[in-house]
């Protein structure tokens, strides 16, 4: 203070403070107006912006998922349906000690002791609010236990689910197809938003393929959170307005399968290797659809595990393969009646005129021998009694006459080489040869030659020819239908949520063309000789209707010389057996095929599986008066 | 004595009048932040998820604010004055004594705790700093020389250093603003002004180097708050949502969803005006922004209305300070400033602030109705 030179000048300060004042407001109502120019910007520029933002914050969408529609056979019978399914769910906030609870649970045998760890992982990954699932699927008994003990375990509650139900088990299950949870690559081809809340999706058959009609529409119901994601009943003082939407249940689905034909089919297949598919070929409605081994599709909707999956796929008998679909293999000697037909239509038969047959062919013009295949010689017979008693050698005479490529063109409108059109996906087209096919379908030029032996082979069955049980089911009942082609079909009808179905028309295909009516009777009574008094004549015994059908057997490979070979091996190579056949052979309701691989002699092992199913469909059907209302088209003729 | 100001007050209203000169009050001043008060209460209930506890707090704290202004409206300007480095030293010893306990008990130490209630020593240096630069320009000659502002410096930056290191970078701020606004007012050259606003711009970047992480973050957070959307740029995007989605008249008392659900961090505290803008909207901002401006410039027209270089520097220092409490809050929230801990005046939840702020408005009308007596 002593130092000070400069004296203080009162005025010169007012001066200075009264200037500074005035800037020091200047500046205060810049500022003020910096921060009206911002809160405007904010609160009335991007009002809208923010209320959005503001609007997402506090609501979330909470979906309702729509109950999955049921399956039903065409009796009504429920063949897939929806089952609540308990599960132990914990809220950690209402647990007083974690591990005390979880280690109790594992002392009742509720959840896995070896999974405490992971449990108590789960659940400290998810807020302390989140209702999260320890045990799925709780059985009956599991149930009774945690009821009884409920008090010990506050924060421990049993939550319901819907899951589907298959109440018979295997049954039907390459038909049905299964459920299982959405995987990754269904998340890229599904729309997320109409799935949210939705746990479980088709996967193949029936389920599958109308997945969108079962799964219907899911609601939604909006419901308050605060910053943690907690839902809220009130904000601040105000419950707000919040909406919802019921969700839409999904479509029922009446199935053209018979629970009875498809139980016989099943049962009759057993423990064997096979498929049967059974038709009605007066509008292609599938009957039966069987593929054994199978598989329980219940493991799939409950989330199967890695090993349970591993022994399905791993499997040398292929459970998973829907061989009624999928299984290509040689026809045998069902392509007889079709033969006959191709040469019937293209005058190149008589149809009376009888050949001798004393086991061997000789192919003209070439040192070739073709033997017959199992019954030895038949001695004279005419084309009936050919197709009735399954020669060979009068068939491939038949075939070489025609040949081939008027073969292959007959066919075709068969079906053969080409997918049936069955309403489920994973159809296999198997393979119908000729000879331009074999043009096309070779490289070298040497391979591309047809060969009349190949024409030989062609008019037993044997050699490219490929089909699957559900085209030569499809092929039976054409010919039961003499030459009226319907799309194979499973679904016949939906059913909506009050009780009213909507039938789905049967689709026909073009009919076939230029066969008699006399060319039908040749061939079709071919056939109920088979039946009758030919190769599978054991199949008549006892029936009360008449049955018109075709033994098959195809070949696997030439067995002849191979000693070593092991049992199982050798079982393998065994001839597949087949069986075509319709009923009642008057007005067709029923056309089936049964194939059993490598069960030997098509009239052996698959013509009474077949002949099962037909009595399960017929005989029951007769009884029972409450018949589909399927109009009797034929019953006029 | 304040029984028979009741009796008074019932008995006829110009009584009041007189009643307000008896006590040194100004009566303008103390209508706004009475108005101010009461906003604040209400928005404090909603704010707090309706707590009345909260408000009883609030109001406890109001109440020893209140009781903190009438002592000190009877201050001369000669007798704080004579205080002025005693309350500097006394601030200066407890912010050692809190930094020590904070190196002992490891991390952030703001608070002492005086058993009854905590109370924030550096809060006692938002009004010792300015007293303390007042008192010592009081005899010196104005505009001060270089001499004089090294000395402000040092009794500006050592209080304002400790309490950054505690850290408390908001209150530090706030510490320095009211020191510097002291000497701005007393004619600092504005050509020094723009040279040290050069010196700080640099300071700030070297600066740089001895933030903490957070508050670094907090910074970069403000540059852009959509870089770190969940941790610190959530306060900054919840608060504007807030704002925004307020419109111009708001979604009602008790009824922003952001503040309701607790979207809204540090609601009832430092992001309280977001829920003023929320529920109140527009015009409900513009109110609180009204009546702060009221406040301002009644306060600093009573500044000027003083005359001796103590009192006017002080009460200017007061009034401005109170402003940039307002300025600070209000742009952070809005997302014109870095989000910085400082509350909004009078209204906020929580802290000492309540209570220095009152006292300061009650140094300040102290200062206005004893301008007569020190003369010149």
């Amino acid at each position: 203070m002593v130092s000070n030179v400069r004296i203080k000048d009162q005025w010169n300060e007012q001066r200075i403070f009264s200037q500074r004042t005035l800037g020091a407001m200047l500046v205060i109502g810049v500022l003020v107006l910096a921060l009206l120019a911002r809160l405007s910007y904010l609160q009335v520029v991007r009002h809208d912006y923010y209320l959005e933002l503001s609007q997402g914050n506090r609501v979330r969408l909470d979906p309702i998922p729509a109950s999955r529609g049921v399956i039903l056979d065409r009796n009504g019978n429920v063949l897939a349906n929806n089952e609540p399914a308990y599960q132990l769910e914990l809220i950690r906030e209402q647990v007083p000690n974690l591990n005390d609870t979880l280690k109790r649970l594992a002392e009742l045998r509720l959840i896995d002791p070896d999974e405490i760890d992971d449990t108590r992982r789960v659940i400290f990954s998810r807020r302390s609010f989140d209702s999260v699932p320890v045990r799925l699927r709780l059985t009956d008994d599991e149930i009774g236990r945690f009821a009884v003990h409920r008090f010990e375990f506050p924060g421990v509650d049993l939550a319901t689910r819907q899951t589907r139900h298959y109440p018979y088990g295997e049954l039907g299950v390459h038909a049905l197809g299964y459920v299982s949870a959405i995987s990754e690559q269904d998340l890229e081809r599904i729309d997320r938003a109409t799935y949210a809340g939705t746990t479980l999706i088709g996967k193949l058959g029936v389920e599958s393929a109308f997945e969108p009609q079962l799964h219907g529409h899911n609601g939604f119901r909006q419901i308050l959170v605060n910053a943690q994601g907690r839902s809220v009943q009130r904000q601040g003082a105000y419950a707000p307005i919040l909406h919802s939407q019921p969700p839409t249940a999904g479509e029922d689905l009446v199935l053209s399968l018979d629970l009875a034909a498809q139980q016989a089919a099943e049962d009759g297949l057993g423990d064997r290797r096979g498929a049967v598919v059974a038709i009605d070929p007066r509008n292609g409605d599938v009957l039966a659809l069987a593929s054994k081994p199978g598989f329980d599709p219940a493991k799939f909707a409950r989330g199967i595990s890695r090993s349970e999956y591993a022994s399905l796929s791993d499997n040398d008998d292929k459970p998973l393969l829907n061989r009624a679909l999928r299984g290509t293999y040689p026809s045998g000697s069902t392509i007889k009646p079709v033969i006959a037909l191709a040469a019937l239509t293209n005058h190149l038969v008589d149809p009376g005129k009888l050949e001798f047959c004393n086991g061997v062919f000789h192919l003209p013009g070439s040192s070739l021998l073709f033997r017959e295949g199992k019954s030895g010689r038949h001695g004279w017979l005419d084309l009936t009694h050919a197709i009735a008693k399954s020669c060979d050698v009068y068939f491939y005479g038949l075939a070489s006459t025609v040949g081939a490529e008027r073969i292959a063109a007959f066919m075709a409108p068969f079906g053969y080489g080409e997918l049936t059109g069955i309403d489920i996906s994973g159809e296999k087209p198997g393979l119908l040869p000729s000879p331009e096919w074999k043009k096309r379908y070779f490289k070298k030029p040497a391979d591309q030659i047809w060969f009349p032996g190949e024409t030989v082979n062609f008019g037993v069955g044997q050699g490219y020819l490929l089909v699957t049980p559900l085209q030569l089911a499809h092929v039976a009942s054409v010919i039961a239908e003499r030459g009226k082609s319907f799309r194979p079909r499973l679904v016949t009808g939906v059913r909506d949520g009050t009780g009213h179905i909507s039938p789905i028309a049967p689709i026909a295909n073009p009919a076939i063309a230029g066969v008699t009516d006399n060319d039908w009777d040749i061939v079709v009574g071919g056939m109920v000789g088979a039946a009758t008094y030919g190769t599978a004549a054991a199949i008549s015994k006892g029936a009360t209707y008449a049955i018109a059908g075709k033994t098959g057997t195809a070949q696997v490979f030439t067995v002849s010389r191979s000693e070593h070979l092991t049992q199982k091996v050798a079982e393998r190579l065994k001839d597949h057996a087949w069986f075509i056949a319709f009923a009642p052979v008057e007005a067709p309701r029923i056309a089936v095929a049964v194939l059993v691989e490598n069960g030997g002699f098509g009239a052996s092992v698959a013509a009474p599986i077949a002949r099962k199913v037909m009595d399960a469909y017929l005989l029951r059907q007769t009884s029972n008066s409450n018949e589909t209302a399927i109009p009797e088209s034929e019953a006029a003729d | 004595m304040e029984d028979t100001g009741y009796a008074r007050t019932r008995r006829t209203l110009f009584s009041s009048a007189r009643l307000l000169s008896v006590l040194n009050l100004d009566g303008p001043l103390l209508i706004g932040l009475t108005l101010l008060a009461l906003y604040g209460l209400a928005i404090l209930y909603s704010a707090s998820g309706q707590s009345i506890d909260t408000v009883v707090r609030t109001v406890v704290r109001l109440a020893l604010g209140t009781a903190a202004m009438l002592a000190l409206t009877h201050a001369s300007p000669n007798f704080l004055r004579r205080i002025a480095p005693w309350l500097y030293l006394l601030g200066i010893v407890l912010l050692v004594v809190v930094e020590v306990t904070g190196v002992i008990g490891k991390g952030a130490q703001r608070w002492l705790n005086l058993g009854l209630f905590k109370f924030q020593p550096s809060e006692i240096m938002k009004l010792g700093v300015p007293m303390l630069a007042a008192w010592y320009l009081h005899d010196r000659p104005l505009p001060p020389d270089w001499g004089t502002l090294g000395v402000l410096a040092v009794i500006i930056f050592v209080p304002a250093g400790l309490v950054a290191m505690q850290p408390d970078l908001g209150t530090a701020a706030l510490i320095v603003a009211s020191g510097a606004l002291l000497v701005l007012m007393a004619g600092l050259s504005l050509r020094i002004v723009f040279a040290l606003a050069l010196a700080g711009a640099g300071a700030a970047v070297l600066g740089w180097h001895f933030l903490h992480d957070y508050q670094r973050a907090r910074v970069m957070t403000f540059l852009d708050p959509q870089t770190d959307p969940l941790g610190a740029g959530y306060h900054i995007i919840q608060s504007q949502i807030a704002l925004g989605s307020g419109g111009v008249f708001g979604k009602g008392w008790m009824n922003g969803s952001q503040a309701q659900l607790e979207f809204l961090p540090e609601r009832s505290t430092d992001f309280i005006f977001a829920v003023v803008g929320e529920e109140f909207g527009l015009i409900g901002l513009i109110g609180l922004l009204a009546l702060y401006l009221f406040i301002v410039a009644r306060a600093v027209w009573m500044a000027t209305q003083t005359n001796d270089t103590f009192s006017r520097l002080l009460a200017l220092c007061i009034a401005l300070t109170f402003f940039v409490y307002v300025f600070i809050n209000a742009g952070m929230v809005s997302g014109l400033l870095p989000v910085v801990g400082v509350p909004l005046p009078l209204v906020s939840y929580g802290g000492t602030s309540v209570v220095t702020l009152l006292a300061g408005f009650g140094i300040l009308m102290g200062l206005f109705s004893h301008r007569k007596l020190v003369g010149s």
